[in-house]
Order: C-alpha cells, then sequence, then structure tokens
C-alpha cells in the first residue's frame, strides 16, 4: 500500500470513528428531538451544520472544476448558491422559526388551511429531496472506490450504513452534531491543499487574495492575466470572460438563489434554534462558514487550471508524471495520439485535441499535480465524503418527518401517539436510505442532471408559496395550491422537453432543440420563470376566491412578531 | 385597531423599509455589477482581478454576509425598540 493509500484509510476511518461516536451519544428520545433536535440548538452550531448540510458532494468534488472549465460562467453556481442565503436569512429563516412547526409542509399545510396543501407540499418535497439524495450517494460510492480502491457499489453500502445508524437513531438531534463534525472536516480538507497551492504559485498563503496576486516567479505577471493568455493561445474564451448568453446567466443565478431559500432540508435547519434571532443569526453564520469554502473555490479553479495546461500542454506523453498515469486508469484524464507526435495536444478544437478532462479531476488530483504530501492527499477523500453524507443524511430527514409526520400523523392516522409516530419516522428513514442506496448502487442515467434540477423545482414549487404565505396577508389555499401544481408541472414539462428531449426523439435530440429556448432560458434556469408564473397564477386565483379565514390571517400577523418562539414550539 | 396591533403594525412597516433597501443592495452587487454591467467594470482593474469579475466570483459573497449581518443587528435594535426582545 502507499503512503497516500494508508493517510487515506487512517483519516477516513478516524472521521467515521467521530461521526459513530457522536450519533451513540446524542439519541433522539421524542419526535421533537428526532425532527427538529429538540428545539435548542445553539446559532453558531446550527450555522456549521446548515453549512455541512448545504455543501454536498457537488460542491466540495465538482464545483472548483466546473469553474475550473468555465470561467466566468461558472459565475452562476458562486453567486447562486450563496446568494438564496440573504433570501433565506431576510424573507424565509425568520418567520418560519416563529411559526414553530417541525416541517417545510406542516406550514403549508396549517397556513393554507387545507390537506391538499399539505399533501402537495409533501409530493414536491418528496420530488426535490430523493432527486438530490440520489446523486450523494453516488459521490460517496465513487470517492470510495477512488481512494481505497473499492467496488463503487461497496462504498455506496458502506455509507449507507453509516448513515443509516446515525440518521435513523439520533434523527435530527443526531444529524445536527454529525454535521458540525463533518463541517470541520470538510472544511479543513479543502483548505489545507489550496492554501500550499496558493503559496507555491504565488507566494500568497491566502487563496482568496493568491490567484489575483502576481506569480511567484519574479516575472510581475498577473496569474490571471497569464491563464487569460494561455486559455486564448489554445482556442478557448478568455478566462474571465464568459461564453453563456446575459440572459440565461440572469436566469440561472436566479433559479439557483430562489432554489437554494426553498429547499426543505435547508429551511428544516432554522426549525432548530431557540428564538427568532437566533434563527436570523445562524443565517448568516451558516452563509459565513460557507463562504469559506465557496470563495476559495475559485482560486482553487485557476490555480488547477494553470498548473494542468503548464504541466501538460505540449509536453512528451513519456514524460507525465505519475498522477498523470494513475489518474489515466480511472478514466477521469485520457490521451490519444492523433497526430502521433508523441506529444500532448491540449486545445479547444475538437478534431486535433488530444486531451479529454473530467472536471472532477481539478479539486481530486489538484493535490497530486501540485506535487503536495501524501497526508494532504489523504484528506481529501475525508472531506469529500463529508460533504456527501452530512447533505444525504439531511436529505433523508427531510423525507421521513414527510412520511411519518405529514403523511401518517397529519393526514392518515391523526390518533398515532408519540412514540408510535417516533418508530414510523425511523422506519420511513430506514426505508428512505435503503431507497436512496438502490439509486446509487443502479443510478438512472439521469440523476447527474436532475441534481441540478432540483433547484428549478424548488424554486417553482416551495418559495412562491412560502412568501406569499408570509408576506400577503390575504393570500388563500386555492390560489397558493394552484400556483404549486403549475408551477411545479411548468417545470417538469420543460425540464423533460429540453433536457431530456422525451417528446422530440429522446436524448439526442436535446442539443438541437437549443433554439426553441423559451426566452432563450435553458432547463437549468428555467426555474426563475416557472416561479413568476407560480406568483401569477397564485394571485390571479387568489382574486377570484374567497379570502383565507379570520384564524389563518391571525397567524400571519403573529408569525411576523418574534415574541415567544419558544412558546410556539410546544404544542 | 387595538394599540398592540398598531405596534405590530408600525414594526412590519419597519421591518419591510430594511428589506427592500437591503435587498436592493442585493440585486446590486450580484446581478448589477456581476451580470449586467460586468463589461463596464472589467475595464477597470483590481491587482490582478478585472472588477466585474471579481464581484462574481468574490465580492459578490463577501458583501451577501455583510447584508445578512447588517440584517440581524438592525432587526435587534428594532426588537429591543418595540419591546419585542426575547431575553
Amino acid at each position: 500500500m502507499s503512503d497516500v493509500q494508508i493517510w487515506t484509510y487512517i483519516l477516513v476511518a478516524l472521521s467515521f470513528g467521530l461521526y459513530i461516536g457522536i450519533a451513540i451519544w446524542s439519541r433522539a428520545g421524542s419526535t421533537k428531538e428526532f425532527y427538529v433536535a429538540g428545539g435548542g440548538v445553539s446559532p453558531l452550531a446550527n450555522g456549521m451544520a446548515t453549512a455541512a448540510d448545504w455543501m454536498s458532494a457537488a460542491s466540495f468534488i465538482s464545483m472548483a472544476g466546473i469553474i475550473s472549465f468555465a470561467g466566468y460562467d461558472g459565475a452562476v453556481y458562486l453567486m447562486g448558491w450563496t446568494g438564496g442565503y440573504v433570501l433565506l436569512a431576510l424573507l424565509l429563516a425568520p418567520y418560519l422559526r416563529k411559526f414553530g412547526k417541525f416541517t417545510v409542509p406542516d406550514f403549508i399545510g396549517e397556513r393554507y388551511y387545507s390537506k391538499t396543501a399539505r399533501v402537495v407540499a409533501v409530493i414536491c418535497a418528496l420530488i426535490v429531496s430523493f432527486t438530490y439524495v440520489a446523486g450523494q450517494m453516488r459521490g460517496v460510492g465513487i470517492v470510495f472506490s477512488r481512494y481505497l480502491e473499492v467496488d463503487i457499489n461497496t462504498g455506496v453500502v458502506i455509507g449507507m450504513i453509516i448513515v443509516l445508524f446515525y440518521a435513523v437513531l439520533g434523527g435530527m438531534k443526531g444529524i445536527t452534531y454529525t454535521q458540525v463534525a463533518q463541517y470541520c472536516v470538510l472544511i479543513f480538507a479543502f483548505m489545507v491543499p489550496a492554501i500550499f497551492i496558493s503559496i507555491q504559485m504565488t507566494g500568497n498563503p491566502v487563496p482568496q487574495l493568491g490567484f489575483g496576486d502576481t506569480l511567484s516567479d519574479g516575472s510581475g505577471t498577473y496569474l490571471l492575466d497569464k491563464l487569460d493568455g494561455l486559455s486564448e493561445e489554445l482556442g478557448f474564451a478568455a478566462y474571465t470572460d464568459g461564453s453563456k448568453s446575459t440572459i440565461d446567466v440572469f436566469a440561472i443565478t436566479l433559479a439557483l438563489m430562489v432554489g437554494t431559500a426553498g429547499l426543505p432540508h435547508v429551511i428544516v435547519r432554522f426549525f432548530t434554534v431557540k428564538r427568532v434571532r437566533d434563527a436570523r443569526k445562524s443565517a448568516g453564520l451558516a452563509l459565513l462558514f460557507i463562504a469559506i469554502l465557496y470563495t476559495t473555490a475559485p482560486a482553487v479553479a485557476v490555480f488547477a487550471r494553470t498548473n494542468l495546461i503548464e504541466t501538460v500542454s505540449g509536453k512528451e506523453y513519456d514524460n507525465m508524471p505519475e498522477w498523470f498515469h494513475r489518474w489515466e486508469k480511472t478514466g477521469l484524464i485520457g490521451h490519444e495520439d492523433k497526430n502521433g507526435d508523441g506529444k500532448i495536444q491540449y486545445v479547444a478544437s475538437p478534431e486535433i485535441n488530444e486531451l479529454t478532462v473530467d472536471r472532477d479531476i481539478m479539486v481530486l488530483a489538484n493535490p497530486e499535480i501540485a506535487d503536495l504530501p501524501a497526508w494532504v492527499i489523504g484528506l481529501i477523500a475525508a472531506g469529500g465524503l463529508a460533504a456527501a453524507l452530512s447533505t444525504a443524511a439531511g436529505l433523508l430527514l427531510v423525507i421521513s418527518s414527510s412520511v411519518s409526520h405529514d403523511l401518517i400523523k397529519n393526514v392518515l392516522k391523526p390518533d398515532l401517539s408519540e412514540k408510535g409516530e417516533l418508530w414510523a419516522a425511523r422506519l420511513s428513514a430506514a426505508v428512505a436510505v435503503v431507497v436512496a442506496g438502490y439509486f446509487g448502487i443502479n443510478p438512472p442515467g439521469f440523476v447527474a442532471a436532475v441534481v441540478a434540477l432540483a433547484f428549478g423545482l424548488a424554486a417553482a414549487s416551495f418559495f412562491p408559496a412560502i412568501i406569499l404565505g408570509i408576506f400577503y396577508k390575504k393570500m388563500n389555499s386555492k390560489g397558493a395550491i394552484s400556483g404549486m401544481v403549475v408551477g411545479l408541472c411548468l417545470m417538469l414539462f420543460y425540464m423533460l422537453k429540453f433536457k431530456f428531449g422525451i417528446f422530440d426523439g429522446g436524448k439526442d435530440a436535446v442539443s438541437g432543440l437549443q433554439e426553441n429556448w423559451w426566452f432563450g432560458v435553458s432547463p437549468e434556469g428555467f426555474g426563475s420563470i416557472a416561479m413568476l408564473v407560480n406568483f401569477i397564477v397564485a394571485i390571479v386565483v387568489n382574486m377570484f376566491t374567497p379570502e383565507p379565514p379570520e384564524a389563518v390571517q391571525e397567524i400571519v400577523e403573529n408569525i411576523r412578531v418574534p415574541n415567544q418562539a419558544g412558546q410556539a414550539i410546544e404544542h | 385597531m387595538s394599540e398592540k396591533q398598531k405596534k405590530a403594525t408600525a414594526y412590519w412597516k419597519e421591518n419591510l423599509r430594511y428589506l427592500v433597501i437591503l435587498l436592493f443592495i442585493w440585486f446590486l452587487v450580484s446581478y448589477g455589477a456581476g451580470i449586467l454591467f460586468k463589461d463596464e467594470l472589467n475595464t477597470i482593474r483590481l491587482g490582478g482581478f478585472k472588477l466585474g469579475f471579481w464581484f462574481v466570483q468574490q465580492g459578490a459573497i463577501y458583501v451577501f454576509v455583510i447584508l445578512i449581518f447588517v440584517y440581524v443587528r438592525l432587526m435587534n435594535k428594532l426588537d429591543k425598540k418595540y419591546g419585542y426582545n426575547e431575553d
């Protein structure tokens, strides 16, 4: 076994031991502990837990790589996945905390005084969460297989057992405190290589400043200017310019922001703190913790891309460093010597380009490309697993509480005892883990594509219903339900038509449909349009139907002022 | 309208005013500086960064964090002013 593998085993085993220890220490004894960790989590702990909940395998492993190849266009993810927290902190978290129930469908069901509304919300929550969780389990499997050389499926099963253990045992309480630990692991694992490489390339220990600094070779050239130059030389667009249309960048950013604010596993985290002011504060802390990774990722993207071009472009294939051949075996990097000169030709034009690079390699192999010590390389696996497991656990909790609390307790079997509900919650968590694991082992071809669209679905369904529920006192149930149904269906339709080509002969037809995009907006950005349609439908239907009962309008007035949030959770 | 309701309405109005101002800044730094006016801003340089590029990949995120903490402060003050503080 190599040094890297030994370090990887040690670090992964240590972190897993930590999670299991925390799970045993924080078992849930009541439904309130299972759903919202007893409602007494400190803002600091909740901030970290929210950050880990939110940052998935995609944020940790893929994002820097996506930015690396997209340059300016990567902005949609950076701003989209952080800007949503401003909406969350200002427009949702404080009021939902004051409302003080367990789940998002809880709010929708009571605010719109209707079981139909609750069931519609449950369906939205399940669709969004399942599409998202399958991707996480797959991520766990991939990290295992690449670093520990076990089979992907074995990796998924190991991940399932770990999550099963602390989600079923500890519920939200167990999940919260493991997420705090997972945040520490993942941020450490992300920052250490970034700082090393930043010092190597620019002499600046702060990556956020380093990628705007001059190169450490004494030439006085700025790193970004050099990368722009290299990119254009090879026929790519300049790194700091984009290639997407302005309207599409605008639409995707908006859809991701609003989708972030509408994701049930993120919203539910704000039910776990004690007071309204804690909800506000922990949203700020969560974004601060997220921003540490999100402002480092674009720096990593620039370092990795420059390093990659400099190491491989125009060089002899036989002189490539060891990491190149190791990752070649995994299929993440590939070379085909088209002109037979023995050199690697890396250019934009697909006819003569000889190098294929998977974007994930920018984070996974980055420490090796920069020739960092073995323990730093081992950290990446532990960090990737922490990111994937924390998000998976948060999503599983949403799935289990939607089923046990919203469907079973509130719709099907209202006379269920507290104890019975707790067992129902545990059982549905267990079933959800198994289903998620199944999709992780047998991923339907569309999983990767759908994860990005989960945001569109959340934006198109939940966000308007919740916003109107808080800020528009006279909003009634018929308006909200029609809005949600129309928004969700429209988004699903657009996705199926333009992402999967279902109505035009399958996947192959997709690229030809691009010019038919409505308003030039891609399926990834369409969530923002579906959201607008949801708002319009809801308001129009509301005008022609009776206003909500007095008691409901009182609830709305009540959630707008912060007093006595502590009491609200007791009933 | 009772005294209690008047107080709640006045509190809500001030809250809404804060929201409009903060969300305007939110829009300005992300959609404004980062997307709509990025070409103009890119002619200005901040060390190695073109300014528009810096806003989308760094600046907007910093402003987001600051905005939330400003909101937390403003609202804590407002809670006190209206006697809604919980401690």
